[in-house]
């Protein structure tokens, strides 16, 4: 299977980029890793007239630490942020979820930035920031804003960056030796959860249990009043309309959503 | 049409390609390299797994244009120049590693690739670091022994090196040093393997 034609733009730095943005429009898409976009170019799901490849950013690679929170450049591999030793210490949670996407060979090409701006319901690492209560940073002609992990996702596929906005990094809290869970249902090694769970810290995220990771509400709800752990897992699917597939129903998947969310609430470490 | 520049097995190259066209693609046909399959050609199978700046990558998602100022290896590049099969290489032969021989060279490189993040793995950490890539003939069990076979061969290898390298300093104090500073390495490259 091969793209569509299109004509193709490395990058040179964040502020080129934007640039390009508005300049080109809509006619282009922003490349990153690609491993989610060029599949869905050779099947022609999408053609753009136009790619903007942000491969050579370095400036948009890496860790680091600011005071209370962990900034984890967009363009970071997943490789990169599941080996990280600061992640794993002060973050453990989505250096966990950067483990968990696809393969080797996909985490060595997939960034965090390009898996929360495609924005899969079913993916680990927007999961993992609604748990974690992070944010991302968007960089526009507009100057430099935050957004809210829970007001990031707005639809399947959808997020509340504004077309001519770059997502640039990614924050979420540092809590070393805070404890999570993290349960991925899958029938193949390197598949999207069937139904994901994430819990830290009195919250518990949902991956593919509706258009958008989902907070467990009533789950956290009750936890928050003192109910046990098997009690508050079992309102982990409530108020979910997850949708059907060749791997799952409605209620196989509410019922993967109480089950995961309680040996995740179990297991946390 | 635009001009990419990168190097590949070791070789400096310069083509006038199409943006679209994918590393694959651009390996078998432009190059001639024909170890790298496709298979699958959806990111599952890993038959075009190859290597670009040492790490494992899938040759059918990724456009030859992001290659540009990297090094890409193949299967065809493992072997030394006398012909000598890389380590990897023999212990697929001699475990028996293969039957029909179609997810070999992605499964070789996604081996050496595992092997360099991670120099002495534990068997559930090679099956878990070959998950992207599949094999309909061997059930796995053979590929699994080969690439620890392999390990053990680089590791003794390595070893020997480190013990030539010791006998060759005067000062036994200096060759104590420097065999810890050689484990101290390799516990921090079994951390950075997942």
């Amino acid at each position: 299977m091969i793209p569509a034609q299109f004509d193709y733009v490395a990058a040179e730095s964040a502020a080129h980029a934007l640039d390009l943005m508005a300049s080109l429009g809509d006619e282009a898409k922003l490349l990153a890793g690609g491993h989610s976009l060029l599949p869905m170019m050779k099947l022609r799901l999408v053609s753009p007239t136009v790619l903007i490849d942000l491969g050579q950013l370095s400036e948009l690679a890496g860790l680091s630490a600011d005071g209370d929170e962990l900034v984890i450049g967009a363009m970071t591999r997943h490789a990169d942020l599941a080996a990280s030793e600061l992640a794993r210490s002060d973050a453990p949670l989505l250096a966990h979820a950067a483990a968990q996407v696809g393969d080797p060979q996909i985490r060595h090409r997939g960034t965090i930035g390009g898996s929360l701006a495609h924005a899969d319901p079913a993916a680990d690492l927007p999961m993992a920031l609604i748990a974690l209560g992070g944010s991302v940073q968007a960089q526009g002609p507009r100057g430099t804003r935050r957004i809210a992990a829970d007001d990031f996702f707005t639809g399947f596929f959808e997020t509340s960056l504004a077309p001519d906005e770059l997502l640039t990094a990614v924050r979420v809290p540092r809590r070393p030796g805070a404890a999570w869970g993290y349960q991925k249902f899958v029938r193949r090694a390197n598949d999207w959860a069937i139904v994901g769970v994430a819990a830290a810290d009195g919250r518990i995220a949902l991956a593919n249990m509706g258009p958008v990771p989902l907070r467990a509400s009533a789950a956290e709800q009750a936890l928050a009043d003192g109910a046990s752990v098997t009690d508050a897992a079992e309102l982990a699917a409530d108020g979910t309309e997850p949708g059907e597939d060749i791997h799952a129903d409605g209620e196989f998947r509410r019922h993967l959503a109480r089950v995961l969310t309680r040996r995740a609430l179990e297991h946390r470490t | 049409m635009m001009r990419v520049e990168f190097t590949v097995n070791g070789q400096q190259r310069s083509d006038d390609i199409e943006p679209r066209l994918l590393l694959v693609h651009y390996l078998r046909e432009t190059c001639g390299l024909r170890a790298a399959n496709v298979g699958c050609d959806t990111t599952s199978c890993g038959a075009c797994t190859v290597l670009f700046n040492g790490s494992s990558v899938k040759s059918c998602t990724m456009l030859t244009v992001q290659a540009a100022g990297g090094e890409v290896t193949t299967a065809e590049g493992l072997a030394a120049p006398d012909g000598e099969l890389h380590p990897v290489q023999r212990a697929f032969r001699q475990e028996h590693a293969l039957q029909c021989g179609f997810c070999t060279p992605g499964m070789v490189m996604a081996t050496v690739g595992l092997l360099a993040e991670n120099p002495e793995p534990t068997e559930q950490q090679v099956r878990e670091g070959l998950e992207g890539n599949l094999c309909r003939c061997t059930g796995y069990h053979n590929i699994v022994r080969a690439v620890l076979a392999a390990a053990s061969e680089q590791a003794s290898a390595a070893a020997g090196e480190q013990a030539s390298a010791a006998a060759g300093e005067q000062a036994s104090a200096a060759a104590g040093e420097q065999a810890s500073v050689a484990s101290a390495a390799s516990a921090a490259g079994g951390r950075a393997g997942r």
